[in-house]
Formats: structure tokens, C-alpha cells, sequence
């Protein structure tokens, strides 16, 4: 009788594998103390999407148009803007942006790279040189260029400045998935599934996918936090989510670049929200990496 | 090894085939007119006037004629004209070309002097408070809109200095203290901001190498802490840290755009910023294949240098 | 004695400017009067855009004109202690004699003008800068070709006088002879290469052409061969030279002005540039303001259902309150004024009162919101919703659309704001390919002629100005009409006829506000007006630097 048939000794390794998935959150929380703090920015900024509605006192739309913003009150906790719209409720409102915006970039992009990362690596030879030829053509284009492209053919809005952030994630993500599935296709088990005819998506999905997941998890937390700050940046182009639709980019460069000497509320609500989103991302990508990368332990 | 170099050099051709290619086309593809632009201040301008502009610049061809015209001049390195200029696009670049080489060079000279001893730091104190304030300090570098971060670098000179970096460029063979004064805050706030990707690298590159054998072996000799990270770990992890900051330096050169916006930096950034806004199609052909072919030649570049530095890649 | 914690302080600093109260404008103190203007020195300014072509003939773009014109010289110019109607002559000496028949003008040509290359200027080469103009050869495009469509032949009778012959009289004539764009060129240049001027410059101007480092700035200095003297007879210009810096970040215009770096911009700033820099430089500071010949325009695409029904335009122009958005917007951008289809407080502005009788223009605007519901309700589309294009240019774009989009709420009406980058919405605009748009016109000058040239029919005189689309016969012969009365009273009866029936009866295209310029600028700048535009005057031969 071997060890693996033991019916005690089975139940002892589930057992530990539970223990340790346990130990191994508590190990995060404890030896990384910068992810929690991440962590717990994003949830932050996760319950202010969900709940702008309810928490929010205004609508992001609302305001009794004035023309001069207010500073900060009991009423407007982060002031008012130009058209008299509370800076707090827009703020909370534009968390949806932003995640919307961070989270379908970040993970259409990347997962669109994985696939055609582990696609590359698996089938090797002419379909990877094609896949490779594919994506250094994209890596190399310059951001705006994809951005005013995608924009102004497809028109403006959310969904659009979200694709024009999905295009350059795919590469990034995709060569270093291939590096991992190169890697991963060399495996015995991999020739073994080969061997005995299982289909060649099967052994992709069930084989390869797993083994090259962590990369693709701490490239994907990465390009949250890019996405974020690429939505700014496309709106000081004037290429970003337009007026009067919140989000964190348009406010910042547009009453809070004009307003910049008058009114600081309005550029200092929504870059320090910029700024703790992407602070929150990378801390907790970081940890995250050194967490999933083995090589990376403390001795 | 020649034959690699050569294999690379020759996969240079279909990358940047495509690239121009699929510039070409996407620019034809989005909507927008260089001449319709061109009239587009004042009114009084009529349809008559832009047809006959635009035969005259050939842009009532048809799309296949324009791109093998384009291509046939760009083997033999002619980009043409500028539509907005009318200037040759060579020398609307070549008036840009070195302010954007020297303001990336400045940058990742900078992000360097950032990035290698906070890493090296950071990974010798692995975990404890030096290592958590490194990483946050550098991770702002990532957390700042750039044109925020430069907007408020001059406003701050203006209020504190009443001194803005001066307008006009000067080469820096001419006069380097006028040279630095405009281009070093512009290469500080990218510098700052590539710096944040490479600590990390330095960071976990030192890690690494600090557990290597012979690493241990030269503790164990008793030599002193610090000789051994400068004599070993450093030394090994500089490899992919230069790497990361080359590769870094060849997306900056594509990527200065906002930041030359903001600093009203005349670079190439500014150029293709302002090409695309004017739908001027030669000069944003040339520009996209000039940052796409820097792009691909450092990356050739870096990959030469791991064969010759790390003999354990071998090129198959 | 620089503060130790910068970052800190920084923002301790903005917080704090925020709670200091803001700057009321200075009153606009060009020149005092008598004051005696001084020589010498360096004139330094923004310029927002970098120009496309050397050329003004063939520029629609005022980034042409800031830099370039102290160059050259024009045959009738805008008086630069008016700079907003008052004609003087440049090259010409004297004002023209015009025949009885109005067809006729003569201009005699001053003697003593040279181009910079020494050569004299007569009336050969006045009339090969007209010609150039009015029938561009091979090569070379005349965006403001139509503008001269009255002109019949332009003949040099002798050495110095210059015969232009009218097809009809035309109450524009001479604002045409006094255009910005017009720059004398030699005909010997222009015969040996109609294109020479687009990457050249050689003019009678004041200024003569030093440097220009692209993307960077412009620089020119004294033409001591200039013919320009002052009322004193000091000769002009009082600069020894001048510099345009050209820069785009707006953020980075107001550091420059702060900085001292530049001295003044003529295109304009917004309302909180203006107060920055008041309360950063104080005394140091003076601004003028004025109404501007540049407006936005509501522009419905008639072609597209329910914006052919005059009622549905009728009603989306009838929400929006003009008068508090003018109050609110002003405070935040560069529009301000409420006017008809010519500038408010120009000479062919209507009074408040009889503007106020034009739907859209009401005071009472409770009034307004009841007439435009029960018109969209007679249209049969209460609850309309369409896509409000626009272009991805802030001011004063933005703010101006969020405001039309919160006034048509009143009357519920959802519009979508659609921002397009400038190339694509002009696209757009120009294939029809669109609802409502938010368009803008801008001029040199007061003139019926010019602003209501995108009023013709879309397939007429129209065709690429009049972006609604429509075609008009009756609207046609209006604009017509007024352009051949030649008495100034008879003719704003006329353009008010006309601004009754496009904008408040058809509401093809309605202005929404009229842009308002602000220009801050150095107090020891002295000598220029501030007037209409950002177009005129710039030849520089009347600013100087008043010595500190």
C-alpha cells in the first residue's frame, strides 16, 4: 500500500491544503503590510462605486449653475465646481469610471494577450512567428496614436476610451505570458497529454493556463493602476470620457486645470483620487507578485 | 551568433512593414481632412477652395496609389512633404529630433540615478520600514498624472522663484546651465516616473542574486556586508535592471508626449501630438516609424548585450 | 530664504489662494493720455499655435498673423489706437476716391515704401498681391477668394496709383481693402514663384524676419527703412525687436506671463488666468476687455429629422436663458455677451430691446420653457433625445455645451454630449453627419458681409460655410440685399430683417453666447488696443515698452 492510497493520509494532505491556502492569506496579511494597505484601497474605491448612489449626497449631474466654484463646506464636503456640482458626489461617481475603465481595459487586454500568449508558446513555429511579429508591431506604435485612432474613428465615450487602453495592454501581456508558456511546453506532462491525443485547447486551457496564471494576475493588477491614470492622461488630449459624464480624468484637466490658482479643491479631489487608486493597484500588484513569485521569498 | 544577428536584423523588415502599414491605414481610416483643418479658423472658406487643395495634394487619389507613391519614396528615405507645412517631413523632424534624444538620454539618466541605490537599498533591508518607504516613494513616480505632476513643478518654480525653465531651446554644447535650466524638470518628472519600474527591478534582481551560493559564500568568507552587495549583487543585478531602463528609453522616446506638451517642450512628442491633430499623414508616418524602429532597434540592442554579458544565454 | 519643504508649502499655497478673494479686472488703461511714447527694447509674447504657412493669402489662421505681420504692410489698415472700425491708410496715401457710380476706386500709393530686400514697392506689386488673391494662379489656394467676388479688375494706372473696378457697389469694400490677411508682396517674387511667400518673407513692414526656430518662437527686428511715422513725427516702429514664443499648454501661458518670461498674448485668456496673474503681479498688471467678433453657433442639421421642423430649432434655441448664462459663463470662460448674428455693442448690433422680441432671446424665460414645450409637443417629439457634437477643445467649448445641454433639460430634451477631436467633428460637420452641433465663427472686422456668409444656401454661396444645410432663396436675397445698400442705416435694417427670420423664425443657426477677449498683460507694454479681434494691428509698429 502506498502512501497516496491512504485514506488518513489523503484526508491529512486536503487537510493542509486548506491550512495552508488559510496560512498563506494570513502570511499576505501579515509579511506585507504595504498590499493590505493597497488592498484596502480598493475596496475603498470598489464600495464608493457600488454605493455612489447611496452614499453620494448629490447627483453627479446636479448643481444650481453659479459660475464660480465653491470651496469646500459642510454642504459641499470637496467644494463645489463651476456649474455648481458637488466635488465629492462627482468623485464618488466617477470611482465607476474609473473602475469600469481600469477593470474591462485591464482585463480584456490582458486576457486577450494570455490566450494569444499561450497560443504562441503552445503551437511554437510559424503560428507563434506571426502571433510575435503581430504584437511587436502593436508594442511599438505610440500610445497616442492607437488612442486619437481609436477615438476618432469609433467616436467618443466610455466604452471607446476603454478600447483605446485594451490595445497596447494585449502585447505587454502577451510576451510575458509567452516567456512563462515557452517554458511550460517543455514540461513532460505536456509531451505526455500530447502523446496520448488530447486535444490541443484542452491541454491549453487545463495544462498551460494554470501554470502561466501568475503572471497574468500580476500583469493585470499592473495595468488596473495604468488604466486609471491612462484615462487622465487621454483626457488632458481631450481624448478621455467627455463632460458632463464624471470621471476623475476630465475633472482634474478640465475645471481643475483652469481653476488651478482659484479653486484647488477642483484639481486636488481628483488627482489625489488618481493617484490613491493607482497607489493601491501597484501596492497590491507588488505584494502580490512577491507573494506568487517563489524566487522572491525571503531565505 | 552571426547568424542570429542577422535573423534579427532581417525581422526588423516585417515589423516595421507593418507598422507602416497599418499607420497608413488607420490614419486614412479615422475621419478628418488636413485641408478642411487648415481653413478652419475663420469661416469664410468654401468647398470649392478645400476640392481644389485637395487634388492638389493629392489626396483625391485613390488609397493604394497614395500608400505604393509613399512607399516607393520612402525606400529611397524620401517622407515627402508635410500637408500642413509643406516643409519635408525630414526636416520637420530634424529640427526636433535631438531635443527629444537628449531629453530621453536626461530621463533615463535620471530614473537610473533613482532607481539602483534605492533598489539596492531596499533589498538589503528587505521588509523592514526602509524597504516599505522605498517602495512607496517610488510607486508615486507611477501614482502622478504626468501633465499634473508638471503643471505643478512650474507652478511651483512661478510662486516660489517667480522663475519659469526658459522657452527657448539651446543646445547644450551652446550654453549647458540654458540647456539644463529648461530640460531638466521635464526629464525629472519622467525620470521620476521610469525610475519607479526599474527599482522594483533592481529590488528583486538583488534579492536574488543575494541568495545565490556563491553569494553566501562570500559572507560566509567574513567579507564586510557592503563589499559583497557592491562587488557582487549589484554588480549581477545590473543586467536586467539596464535592460528595463533601456527598454524604457525606447518606449520614452514615444512617450514624451504629454510631458513635452506641458513643459512646451519642442520635441517629437509635441510634433506627432500636433501631426495627428492635423491629420498631416506623411509626418505621422515618419514619426511612427521612426519610434518604431528605435523601439525595435534597442530591443535588438538589449538582446545582444544578455548574450554578451550573461554567458549562460546562448543563441540558438 | 527658499522655503525648505516646497511640496508642503505648495499645496499649503494653493489651498490658501483659494480662500483670498479674486481679482476684479483693472480698467483698460492702453496708453495714458499724452503720455510720450518711448524707443527701444524688446517686445516678447505668446502666441497660442504655430503657423502652418508664412503666407497669409492663404491662412485662415490668426497663428499666421501674430507672429508674421510685422513684416508686411497693407493697403488700408485698422487704426491701432481703434483697432475696431476707424480705416486708415498703410500703403496707400490717402483714402480712396471712390466715382459716383460706386464702381470705381482710385488709391494713390505712398512713394517711400521699400521691401526688405531694398527693392521699391508700386502699384505693380499691389496689384499682383490682388491678383494673387482674387484669381490664385496654379498652386496656390484663396480661402477669402469669394469675399472679392465684386471685383472686376484691379489695374495699375500709373507708377503709384492703383484702379480697382467694381461688377456692383458694395457697402464692404474698403473693411475688404483693410483686411489683415492682404500682405503687400513684391510682384517680381511673386511672378518668379507664386508660392515664394509661404516659406518667405519679404515685406514693407516695420519689423524684418531674424529667425524662426519651429515649435519654438518667432523673432524680428527694427526695419530702419520703414516709412511709419507717428502723429510727432518720430519714426516708427518703437521697438528694436520682438519675439513670439509659440505655446499651447495654457497653464504654461499663465507661467510665462507670471514669470516675466512674456509680456502679453493677443488672442485672449480666460477669466481665472486673468485673476491668477492679477493677484500674482499686482501694479505690475494691466488687462483690457471687450466683446469679440467671435461666436458660437448652434448649428441644426436640417437635413435630419425633427430638425427640419422650424419648430423643434424654434423651441431648443427658446430653453436656453442667454442672459444668466452670459452672467455665469462669463466667470468661468471666454464667452460673455448676448447678441444676434453681429457682435453685441459693434455698430451693427441690435438694441437689447428689439433682441429681447426674438424668440431665444426673451428675458422672462419661464415664458421661454412654456413655448418651446408646446412647440416640441406640436412637433410631436416631447421627449426628444439627440447627440450634441462638439469638438474636444475646452474653452470655451466645454463649458458652453454643458450649458446648453442643462438649459434643454428644462424642456426635457436629453442631449448627448459627443466630443469629437477637431479634425473628425469638422468631418462630421461637413458630411451632415450629425444632430445638433456647437459651431463657431470668428472675423477681423464688424461686417455683415463676413458674418453672414455661412447664412447663404448650403448648395449656393453657402456651399461648405452653411453647415445647417438648408437652402433658402428668401434668406439668400436678404444677405444679398444688404450687401449692395450702401447706406449704413437703411443697411442695419436690413441685417436686423435678416437676423429676425435665420435665428429666431427658421432658428437655422442660433448664437449661444459671443465670445468675450481678456488680455492681461505687462503694464509696460503700452500702445496697444485691445479693439474687436485678434487679428488686426499686429504689425507691432505702434507698441512700445515703457522703461521701468
Amino acid at each position: 500500500m502506498t502512501a497516496a492510497e491512504d485514506p488518513a493520509r489523503l484526508r491529512y494532505l486536503e487537510e493542509t491544503r486548506l491550512r495552508r491556502a488559510r496560512s498563506a492569506v494570513l502570511d499576505f496579511i501579515r509579511r506585507r503590510p504595504l498590499g493590505v494597505a493597497g488592498a484596502v484601497v480598493i475596496v475603498v474605491m470598489v464600495f464608493a462605486a457600488v454605493f455612489a448612489d447611496v452614499v453620494a449626497p448629490y447627483g453627479p449631474q446636479e448643481g444650481t449653475f453659479s459660475g464660480l466654484p465653491e470651496p469646500p463646506s459642510l454642504q459641499h464636503l470637496l467644494g463645489t465646481d463651476a456649474f455648481g456640482r458637488d466635488v465629492f458626489s462627482r468623485l464618488l461617481y466617477g470611482s465607476r469610471t474609473a473602475l469600469l475603465v481600469g477593470f474591462s481595459s485591464s482585463l480584456v487586454g490582458s486576457t486577450l494577450g494570455l490566450i494569444l500568449g499561450v497560443v504562441g508558446s503552445y503551437f511554437g513555429g510559424k503560428t507563434d512567428e506571426i502571433i510575435e511579429r503581430f504584437m511587436d508591431v502593436l508594442i511599438s506604435f505610440p500610445l497616442v496614436v492607437i488612442a486619437i485612432a481609436v477615438i476618432a474613428a469609433l467616436g467618443p465615450g466610455t466604452t471607446n476610451v476603454i478600447a483605446a487602453i485594451t490595445l497596447p495592454v494585449i502585447p505587454r501581456v502577451a510576451r510575458v505570458v509567452r516567456s512563462s508558456g515557452l517554458a511550460v511546453v517543455r514540461m513532460p506532462y505536456i509531451e505526455a497529454a500530447r502523446s496520448v491525443g488530447v486535444r490541443a485547447p484542452r491541454i491549453m486551457f487545463r495544462h498551460m493556463v494554470p501554470n502561466v496564471f501568475a503572471p497574468y494576475l500580476i500583469m493585470l493588477t499592473a495595468f488596473l493602476g495604468q488604466a486609471v491614470l491612462l484615462e487622465a492622461t487621454l483626457s488632458y488630449l481631450g481624448l478621455g470620457v467627455v463632460e458632463p459624464e464624471p470621471a476623475w480624468g476630465n475633472m482634474l484637466r478640465g475645471q481643475g486645470m483652469q481653476f488651478l490658482d482659484q479653486a484647488p479643491w477642483l484639481a486636488i479631489a481628483p488627482g489625489v483620487a488618481i493617484s490613491l487608486a493607482v497607489f493601491g493597484f501597484n501596492l497590491f500588484g507588488d505584494s502580490l507578485r512577491d507573494a506568487l513569485d517563489p524566487r522572491l521569498r525571503a531565505a | 551568433m552571426q547568424r542570429y544577428v542577422a535573423g534579427r536584423l532581417l525581422l526588423m523588415i516585417p515589423t516595421l512593414l507593418g507598422v507602416a502599414i497599418l499607420t497608413f491605414l488607420i490614419m486614412r481610416v479615422v475621419p478628418g481632412d488636413v485641408v478642411a483643418l487648415r481653413y478652419s479658423q475663420a469661416g469664410a472658406v468654401s468647398q470649392d477652395v478645400i476640392d481644389r487643395e485637395r487634388r492638389l495634394l493629392g489626396l483625391d487619389k485613390p488609397i493604394q496609389d497614395q500608400f505604393f507613391d509613399w512607399m516607393g519614396q520612402v525606400v529611397r528615405l524620401d517622407f515627402g512633404q508635410s500637408l500642413w507645412t509643406d516643409r519635408p517631413v525630414t526636416e520637420e523632424i530634424a529640427a526636433r529630433f535631438g531635443i527629444t534624444l537628449e531629453l530621453a538620454i536626461l530621463a533615463a539618466i535620471i530614473a537610473s540615478a533613482i532607481a539602483i541605490p534605492l533598489g539596492v537599498l531596499a533589498a538589503v533591508r528587505q521588509d523592514s520600514w526602509v524597504d516599505y518607504v522605498i517602495r512607496v516613494v517610488s510607486i508615486g513616480g507611477l501614482a502622478l498624472p504626468s501633465f499634473w505632476l508638471g503643471i505643478l513643478m512650474i507652478l511651483g518654480l512661478v510662486v516660489f522663484f517667480r522663475w519659469a525653465p526658459p522657452l527657448i531651446f539651446v543646445p547644450i554644447w551652446k550654453d549647458p546651465v540654458e540647456n539644463l535650466g529648461q530640460l531638466i524638470w521635464p526629464a525629472l518628472s519622467v525620470g521620476y516616473r521610469y525610475s519607479a519600474v526599474a527599482t522594483r527591478m533592481t529590488r528583486s534582481s538583488v534579492l536574488e542574486v543575494l541568495r545565490e551560493d556563491y553569494v553566501r559564500t562570500a559572507r560566509a568568507k567574513g567579507l564586510r556586508e557592503l563589499w559583497v552587495v557592491v562587488r557582487h549583487a549589484l554588480r549581477n543585478s545590473l543586467l536586467p535592471v539596464t535592460t528595463v531602463i533601456s527598454l524604457e528609453f525606447a518606449f520614452l522616446f514615444g512617450g514624451l508626449v504629454v510631458t513635452e506638451q506641458v513643459f512646451n517642450v519642442n520635441g517629437l512628442g509635441k510634433l506627432l501630438v500636433d501631426a495627428v491633430a492635423h491629420r498631416d499623414y506623411p509626418l505621422i508616418q515618419a514619426l511612427v516609424l521612426i519610434f518604431s524602429f528605435v523601439f525595435v532597434v534597442v530591443n535588438f540592442v538589449v538582446d545582444l548585450l544578455y548574450g554578451v554579458l550573461d554567458p549562460r544565454i546562448r543563441y540558438a | 530664504m527658499f522655503p525648505k519643504r516646497v511640496g508642503l508649502t505648495l499645496v499649503a499655497l494653493l489651498l490658501a489662494s483659494a480662500c483670498a478673494p479674486s481679482g476684479t479686472p483693472a480698467g483698460a488703461s492702453p496708453t495714458a493720455a499724452g503720455e510720450k511714447p518711448q524707443s527701444g527694447g524688446e517686445l516678447l509674447y505668446i502666441v497660442t499655435a504655430e503657423p502652418p504657412t508664412f503666407d497669409a493669402h492663404q491662412s485662415t489662421t490668426f497663428a499666421t498673423l501674430q507672429p508674421i505681420s510685422p513684416h508686411y504692410s497693407l493697403l488700408y489698415k485698422l487704426d491701432p489706437a481703434d483697432n475696431v472700425s476707424k480705416i486708415i491708410p498703410d500703403v496707400a496715401d490717402g483714402m480712396p476716391t471712390v466715382s459716383t457710380d460706386k464702381l470705381t476706386w482710385t488709391i494713390k500709393l505712398r512713394q517711400d515704401v521699400t521691401f526688405q530686400d531694398g527693392q521699391q514697392m508700386t502699384a505693380e506689386d499691389v496689384v499682383a498681391t490682388y491678383n494673387k488673391i482674387i484669381n490664385p494662379p496654379q498652386g496656390v489656394t484663396s480661402p477669402r477668394k469669394g469675399v472679392y467676388a465684386p471685383v472686376a479688375s484691379v489695374e495699375a494706372t500709373d507708377k503709384f496709383t492703383v484702379t480697382f473696378k467694381l461688377k456692383y457697389a458694395t457697402g464692404s469694400f474698403l473693411a475688404s481693402l483693410a483686411s489683415p490677411w492682404n500682405y503687400i508682396y513684391s510682384a517680381a517674387k511673386l511672378k518668379q514663384d507664386p508660392k515664394w511667400y509661404e516659406k518667405n518673407v519679404d515685406g514693407t513692414g516695420p519689423f524684418t524676419f531674424v529667425e524662426y526656430q519651429k515649435g519654438s518662437y518667432w523673432a524680428g527686428k527694427k526695419n530702419p527703412s520703414y516709412f511709419g511715422k507717428d502723429k510727432n513725427g518720430t519714426k516708427l516702429p518703437y521697438l528694436d525687436s520682438y519675439k513670439a514664443f509659440f505655446i499651447t499648454d495654457p497653464n504654461r501661458q499663465t507661467a510665462a506671463i507670471q514669470s516675466k518670461q512674456a509680456m502679453i498674448e493677443f488672442r485672449g485668456f480666460t477669466p481665472q488666468q486673468r485673476d491668477q496673474l492679477q493677484r500674482a503681479l499686482g501694479n505690475d498688471l494691466a488687462v483690457q476687455e471687450s466683446p469679440w467678433v467671435c461666436v458660437n453657433y448652434i448649428t441644426f442639421n436640417t437635413k435630419k429629422k425633427p430638425f427640419d421642423d422650424a419648430r423643434v430649432r424654434r423651441a431648443l434655441t427658446l430653453a436656453i436663458d442667454r442672459w444668466s448664462g452670459g452672467d455665469a459663463l462669463s466667470k468661468q470662460t471666454i464667452v460673455k455677451d448676448v447678441g444676434g448674428l453681429m457682435r453685441p455693442k459693434g455698430p451693427f448690433a441690435m438694441s437689447d430691446a428689439d433682441l429681447q422680441k426674438i424668440p431665444g432671446f426673451y428675458k422672462d424665460n419661464a415664458k421661454a420653457v412654456d413655448e418651446a414645450k408646446k412647440l416640441l409637443a406640436d412637433a410631436g417629439v416631447s421627449n426628444l433625445t439627440f447627440n450634441f457634437l462638439n469638438r474636444n477643445v475646452t474653452t470655451p467649448y466645454e463649458p458652453v455645451a454643458v450649458f446648453a445641454i442643462n438649459e434643454w433639460k428644462k424642456i426635457g430634451v436629453t442631449a448627448t454630449h459627443q466630443v469629437k477631436e477637431t479634425a473628425a467633428y469638422l468631418a462630421d460637420l461637413r458630411a451632415g453627419n450629425y444632430d445638433v452641433g456647437l459651431d463657431f465663427n470668428c472675423d477681423y472686422f464688424d461686417e455683415p458681409d463676413l458674418q453672414l456668409a455661412k447664412f447663404y444656401s448650403a448648395s449656393g454661396l453657402g456651399k461648405g460655410l452653411n453647415l445647417a444645410g438648408y437652402d433658402d432663396p428668401k434668406l439668400d436675397q436678404m444677405i444679398d440685399a444688404q450687401s449692395r445698400e450702401t447706406d449704413p442705416a437703411k443697411r442695419k435694417q436690413l441685417v436686423w430683417d435678416i437676423e429676425r427670420y435665420a435665428m429666431g423664425e427658421q432658428a437655422y443657426q442660433v448664437p449661444v453666447l459671443w465670445w468675450y477677449r481678456i488680455i492681461p498683460y505687462l503694464k509696460i507694454v503700452r500702445g496697444y488696443v485691445i479693439g474687436s479681434n485678434h487679428y488686426t494691428t499686429m504689425d507691432m509698429a505702434n507698441i512700445w515698452l515703457a522703461k521701468q
